[in-house]
């Protein structure tokens, strides 16, 4: 059992091996009622990557989320973090490959911050740990700017302060594999940026990074390549110079799109026609 | 603090302690990166005064603790003198000392004179009464506390939500029907098989989506608690003057009956549940994320679930089973605790535990004294203390979460 238990954290350890496969959907979908949520994805976000999952409302993006986390079983395909079957992984070993924000999360008892951000340590209970317990919660409320809020009780936090302890969570959890389902819905302007950055970073030192994003701009800023959904379908996928057009925009959401250069930059801008 | 990432720091900064210790917390030194230093979310922002960011900093590395660690002390030291007094009050009474000498005498010291008439009352009566008390007051009071964290739900209380009355069912249903399957165990099986029942199917109907809205769990309790009261309203109509004490006693709830042998056919179930469900602490903390994050945490919910709902009814069952059936401990128990030492499970089972025994000796304290010499029934009061808490309880999630859903 210990010695099961060296071997993964051996293994975690080489992990973030940029430009190797994080999760990959092959094939996948999945439907409730006749009517397919998602249908026939085929996905390969690699170490080192952010990928930003776009589409208007209804298009199956939390679906596909929910798939790719083993949330929800495709009714066809196969979904792999790290080359292995998610149903081959046992929920604590998944624990260990991979991390999930959702878009809100509430609390049936008013645990303080720091209790909920350990809470993502517990699939490392009993494992060797280069960095004890303490110093990585502190280290994650401080890079989410949330250390301040240690003491206070969870359900008295506002909308992003809930949101940026969440991800403390999740960056406590310390995997490898990251998805999060619309980090900043709830966020200001200074904290999607800084939410978005602290994404960007993990994916540069080799997490695989799946975002479910509604800004186009946002996802055109910081991902290195967009997955665009409609219908269930995968209609786009690449980097956001390639998939991000006035055309595929304007068809994809049923509204004239622009999209421009930030002047002086080759930044892209992507705005509604008014 | 490990002295590594410390020590490189104050080589690399140099700066004044107070700096050195904030940055050091901030920034992940020890991991590895060849990669620009890492953005953080504290430094992106203006310089923060140092003061500021040692008290920021602070509570992580003292762990924020309300009041846990005099908790259990205090509570079981409340247990110990609220016992010793129950057992010297009563129809007549008994010194504390001499109490005191009495039980001490049976643990093989012998300090002091008791007379036979005293030592008999305390043996006969009044130690098995409180013995049971606290047995049945920690069954409950941990039962609710396990309860409201597998239904991740601060109202879930096997009183509410129908658990006892179905354990009650089951009891009446054995004497009623005269059923002698398991010889004297019959009754306590029943009991025991009643209450599971009815948390699995309060389980299966009251949950949608990981979670148990407030109101679908309250209505599925007035349902439950009305079909299992037309069930033993049935029973009770059939039944003979001889059976009819004996319900009375289930629907009221009391410690009275209490002897030794009682004590021991609810000593194992009580002990299977108390001892084992305090190893499923974490994952209960966990479950307070919802079913779905508890998994993403890596929680085997399916197995935490069922072992959980399976020993908290055992242990309300076997309650219900030697006392009959007494509300609201389950539900004001875990709340107090909750409000002084916080919600985390390690601490809040077993302190669950002890303030229900103290809660369920003080209330039998009263519930035979009050009315001297006549007794009210133990679980009449219990509910009187604890329908108004629970009333308030409610007032009091609306308003907080702007409604019960």
């Amino acid at each position: 059992m210990r010695l099961l238990a060296r071997n993964r954290t051996a293994a975690l350890a080489s992990a973030p091996e940029i430009g190797r496969i994080g999760v990959e959907a092959e094939d996948v979908t999945y439907g409730i009622a006749g009517r397919n949520l998602v249908d026939g994805v085929s996905l390969t976000v690699r170490h080192g990557e952010i990928v930003a999952v776009l589409g208007p409302n209804g298009a199956g993006k939390s679906t596909l989320l929910g798939l790719l986390t083993g949330d929800l079983t495709p009714h066809h395909g196969t979904v792999r973090i790290a080359d292995r079957a998610l149903a081959d992984y046992s929920q604590r070993d998944l624990a260990l490959r991979r991390g999930v924000l959702p878009q809100s999360v509430t609390l049936s008892f008013p645990f303080t911050v720091d209790e909920v951000v350990r809470m993502g340590r517990a699939p490392h209970a009993g494992l060797p740990s280069d960095e004890s317990e303490d110093t990585i919660v502190a280290r994650c409320l401080a890079e989410t700017d949330v250390a301040h809020l240690a003491d206070r009780v969870y359900p008295s936090l506002s909308g992003g302060e809930r949101a940026r302890v969440s991800l403390a969570r999740v960056l406590a959890q310390g995997a490898p594999v990251l998805f999060l389902d619309e980090p900043t819905a709830a966020l200001d302007l200074k904290h999607t940026e800084d939410v978005l950055r602290l994404a960007r970073d993990r994916a540069r030192r080799g997490d695989a990074v799946v975002i479910v994003l509604h800004d186009l701009n946002l996802a055109a800023a910081y991902a290195d390549r967009i997955a665009l959904l409609a219908r269930g379908r995968l209609v786009g996928c690449g980097p956001p110079e390639e998939v991000c057009t006035a055309p595929v925009l304007t068809e994809l959401y049923g509204h004239p799109v622009d999209v421009l250069r930030r002047p002086g930059t080759d930044e892209l801008l992507i705005l509604p026609s008014r | 603090m490990p002295a590594r990432p410390a020590l490189a720091h104050e080589q690399r900064e140099g700066t004044g302690e107070t700096v050195a210790t904030v940055t050091e917390r901030q920034e992940p030194a020890d991991e590895p990166h060849s990669l620009p230093p890492v953005v953080e979310l504290a430094k992106t922002t203006t310089p923060v005064p140092p003061a500021a960011s040692t008290t920021a900093a602070t509570p992580v590395t003292a762990a924020p603790r309300r009041h846990g660690r005099w908790l259990m002390p205090t509570l079981l030291l409340l247990l110990l003198v609220t016992s010793i007094v129950s057992a010297g009050m009563g129809a007549f009474d008994i010194p504390s000392d001499q109490v005191l000498s009495s039980a001490l005498r049976h643990l093989g010291l012998d300090v002091g004179h008791v007379s036979q008439a005293n030592e008999a009352v305390l043996w006969n009566i009044r130690f098995p009464r409180i013995v049971l008390g606290i047995m049945v007051g920690a069954c409950l009071g941990c039962a609710g506390a396990a309860m409201q964290g597998v239904f991740g739900n601060p109202l879930a209380e096997p009183g509410v939500i129908g658990v006892s009355s179905g354990a009650a069912l089951g009891a009446v249903g054995a004497i009623v029907l005269g059923v002698s399957t398991f010889g004297s165990w019959t009754v306590t099986a029943f009991a025991f098989a009643g209450g599971l029942l009815t948390t699995l199917f309060v389980y299966l109907l009251s949950r949608a989506d990981g979670r148990t809205e407030v109101v679908t769990l309250v209505l599925t309790g007035i349902a439950i608690n009305a079909l299992a009261g037309a069930a033993i309203g049935l029973f009770t109509f059939v039944a003979d003057d001889a059976e009819l004490r004996s319900i009375t006693f289930w629907n009221l709830g009391s410690v009275g009956g209490a002897s030794w042998k009682i004590i021991g056919a609810l000593a194992p179930f009580a002990l299977v549940g108390l001892l084992i469900l305090p190893r499923y602490a974490r994952a209960l903390d966990i479950m307070a994320l919802g079913e779905r994050g508890a998994r993403h945490l890596g929680v085997d919910t399916e197995r935490v679930r069922i072992v959980v709902v399976v020993l908290s009814a055992t242990l309300v069952g076997a309650a219900v089973a030697a006392a009959g059936v007494i509300t609201f401990v389950g539900l004001v128990v875990p709340h107090i605790i909750r409000l002084i030492a916080g919600p985390r499970h390690r601490l809040l089972l077993p302190a669950s535990a002890v303030l229900g025994a103290l809660v369920t000796v003080g209330a039998d304290l009263a519930a035979r004294t009050i009315a001297m010499p006549k007794e009210v029934p133990l679980g009449v009061l219990t509910a009187l203390i604890g329908a108004p808490f629970f009333l308030w309880l409610l007032r009091r999630t609306r308003s907080r979460q702007g409604g019960w859903a």
